[in-house]
């Protein structure tokens, strides 16, 4: 009890006048917020995580939510999260985890970036009328087509071609397993980008059964706990996507807590129920390129060389030079995560200082491959922080050929990225596996709202590329030209390899 | 029985794979692989009866992801035989090289000879799926590493000293590793522990004992009438402790 409690981190306050005692806030709580005694509505507010799912089911606007309503001195560096932290490690002497993205304060390199558009000289081009062509492959390209002639004076294409993914927009959703969020999230989120012509990945938690109708649309993880996968989980996706690291906590493995580990969570990731599954830092028949080469033809041989594999990374300090190494393993597809990407839990102090942000990396890939003239051997696919179209047109301008989002896709659900996914108590449903509240998220509803976000995000990618007289994906990719550094200094802005404003 | 044989000899691991495809679908039930020399990825997510017999020494990861088929391999195996293996039996009338059974599902590996570092590591089991590994030669280190579940089974047939290699089973948390003899305290990693094995224990893995005895051809007694080690988790909660919250 020496440093005992601390200030609440938010308040919560039922304006009596407004509240018709419904009782749906106590209702729909989770975190047990709210009671009813004879004066009405009671508040623990030192429970609140700020998910705002009693603000969304209220009919009478009476709840009202601040944060740090009662604060410590200020101070530049013993900043309350820093006091907290120290707080509570002093207590326990244990590693203290976070939920969600990075949560340090770096800037945003997306918001020190700025499209073009064009004026006069050459004209912009309205996508209503013209097409406009968003669809994306993803995979190796040839390098050269062969051809020979035929009796009937045609040509038959005698160059091999590697399997490709189809995608009518660059977007994608990235990997977030099933144990981590909830089966109605998965379905609604595989609903989505079955009906738009896109994919999705399953995360390392396998494939379960609901999910079958759309696994021609799923991209199926291999991570180093290796959970769930088998030849037939192998063979029912997309694309194959092994894990070696995430961007919300790079070089480390995840533990999902046995908590977690219900009767079909045990099953699609085939571990006993309640037990840890615990995925180690590295592949344990990975310790280097040439192993990672090994992992790589070693699920094409698997599936008879018919599916894409796909090598994610957490982007570090070398992430260009890895990625070159990965471009050369036979994997067609490189996956950048970049240092926001987010997570259910991660040691905080992986999740805010470890790993670098995608724009850099994406950049930097972009560069050493086409440098070493290797960058058709592979996509580039970006990821970690990728929060509106602009994020993804300027993704694609640094070399990205398609993003993952995450989060974004989660907030089109509900989620107010309150970043206590990893106590399994989420009350819109997504990040948690208690049915009472899983329950609560409609897929179909859901399927619609992640669907309504990436066609309006394509939608709005069209724009901005007719805007710059581009009516082809391709040729925004890679395109520098169409971006200028707004305040970055000239060492940010040779690792981008982009212009100042008004150069 | 439709036996067909295939001569390996200069073969790519590729077309290699290619041809055992075929040949399963044209109804071989054996096939007999001459003259292999270091193909990698042999049985590679093969499923069926099948029964694939090499002569030679294939490469690594023999039989990965394959589920049903039994491979005897008349020689040494390379780097991770069984690796995510899902069912089916691989024999090895040699040594294998690191990370042998790695991550294996289901199904059975028995290695004459030694194995190296990293054997048997984050093996897991669900329901009956219960992968088991039995090594009649000694391991490195980090023997059961991360171990999720499955049995392993070491008889370290040539040596009489105690077993003294680092990290074993640390961090497991599913499973049991039983070895022929004693092991030196400071062997074990963290989360696991080591009693002598009861009669029932020994009960309990006679079944693999006496195949492992058939498929070598070697004495059974040899094996049975012996004092083993158990290891195993102190809990299936390893982590549990390490964190709080922010």
């Amino acid at each position: 009890m020496i440093i005992g409690s601390r200030p609440t981190k938010f308040q919560v306050t039922v304006d009596k006048k407004q509240c018709m005692l419904c009782g749906r806030c106590i209702e729909n709580c989770s975190y047990g917020v709210f009671r009813m005694d004879e004066d009405g509505i009671i508040t623990t507010t030192k429970n609140c995580v700020a998910c705002h799912r009693c603000i969304s089911q209220c009919p009478r606007d009476a709840i009202t939510i601040r944060e740090r309503p009662c604060d410590y001195r200020s101070h530049p560096l013993w900043t309350p999260q820093v006091k907290e932290n120290i707080f509570k490690q002093a207590e326990s002497g244990k590693i203290l985890l976070g939920g969600m993205g990075n949560a340090a304060p770096y800037p945003i390199l997306f918001d020190h970036l700025v499209l073009d558009a064009c004026q006069v000289t050459n004209p912009s081009i309205d996508p209503l009328r013209e097409p406009m062509e968003l669809r994306t492959y993803i995979g190796k390209k040839p390098k050269q087509l062969e051809f020979t002639k035929n009796n009937i004076n045609d040509v038959n294409l005698i160059t091999e071609l590697s399997p490709n993914l189809k995608l009518e927009t660059p977007i994608m959703i990235g990997h977030m397993s099933y144990g981590a969020i909830s089966l109605h999230a998965h379905t609604a989120m595989a609903k989505a980008v079955s009906e738009i012509g896109t994919y999705m990945g399953t995360g390392e938690g396998g494939l379960h059964e609901a999910l079958y109708p759309y696994q021609d649309h799923m991209i199926v993880q291999v991570a180093s706990g290796r959970f769930g996968v088998d030849v037939n989980y192998l063979n029912r996706g997309a694309a194959i996507e092994i894990k070696i690291g995430q961007g919300a906590k790079p070089g480390i493995g995840g533990h999902l807590p046995g908590e977690k580990v219900c009767a079909d969570v045990s099953c699609t990731r085939m571990i006993p129920e309640g037990s840890d599954a615990i995925s180690p830092a590295p592949h344990h028949d990975i310790y280097s390129i040439e192993d990672l080469k090994q992992l790589v033809i070693s699920l094409k041989e698997a599936t008879e060389w018919k599916k894409p594999v796909f090598v994610k990374i957490a982007a570090v300090h070398n992430v260009a030079a890895i990625s070159a190494g990965i471009a050369r393993s036979g994997a067609d597809a490189v996956v950048i995560d970049g240092f926001r990407g987010g997570t259910g839990a991660a040691p905080t102090v992986f999740r805010d200082h470890v790993g670098i942000p995608i724009e850099a990396a994406v950049a930097a890939v972009d560069a050493k491959l086409r440098k070493q003239g290797i960058r058709n051997e592979v996509s580039i696919i970006a990821s970690g922080g990728i929060r509106q179209s602009a994020d993804i047109a300027k993704a694609i301008c640094l070399g990205a050929d398609a993003v993952y989002i995450g989060t974004a896709a989660l907030i089109a659900m509900g989620c107010r990225v309150c970043g206590t996914c990893y106590r399994g108590l989420c009350s819109w449903g997504i990040a948690t596996q208690r049915p009472d509240l899983v329950a609560r998220l409609n897929p179909d509803e859901a399927a619609e709202n992640v669907k309504n976000l990436i066609h309006a995000w394509t939608l709005e990618l069209a724009e901005l590329m007719g805007a710059a007289g581009i009516n082809s994906i391709e040729s925004l990719r890679g395109n520098r030209d169409r971006l200028r550094g707004y305040m970055l200094d000239q060492s940010m802005l040779e690792v981008l390899d982009i212009k100042p404003v008004g150069a | 029985m439709t036996q067909i044989i295939i001569d390996a000899e200069g073969l790519h691991y590729t077309p290699l794979n290619k041809q055992i495809r075929q040949a399963i679908l044209n109804g071989a039930s054996e096939i007999i692989l001459k003259n292999v020399m270091g193909q990698r990825f042999i049985g590679d997510g093969l499923t069926g009866k099948v029964k694939i017999i090499i002569h030679g020494v294939p490469g690594g990861d023999l039989g990965m992801f394959m589920k049903g088929p039994t491979i005897e391999v008349f020689g040494n195996a390379d780097h991770a035989p069984g690796n995510t293996m899902d069912d089916g039996t691989i024999i090895i009338h040699g040594a294998s090289g690191d990370a042998t059974a790695h991550s294996m599902r289901g199904g059975k590996v028995f290695v004459k000879d030694d194995i190296g570092y990293r054997g048997g590591i984050h093996m897991k089991q669900y329901l009956d799926k219960r992968p088991v590994l039995v090594i009649g030669g000694t391991a490195k280190a980090f023997l059961g590493e991360y171990m999720a579940g499955g049995l392993v089974i070491m008889f370290r047939m040539q040596e009489e000293e105690p077993y003294a290699e680092m990290g074993l089973a640390s961090g497991i948390h599913g499973g049991e590793i039983f070895i022929r003899g004693t092991i030196e305290e400071w062997t074990l990693g963290i989360g696991s522990s080591a009693h002598s094995a009861t009669t029932d224990d020994i009960e309990r893995i006679k079944p693999y004992i006496l195949e492992f005895s058939h498929h070598f051809n070697i004495e059974p007694s040899k094996l049975l009438n012996c004092a083993y080690t158990r290891i195993a988790p102190v809990s299936a909660r390893p982590f549990a402790g390490k964190y709080t919250w922010e």
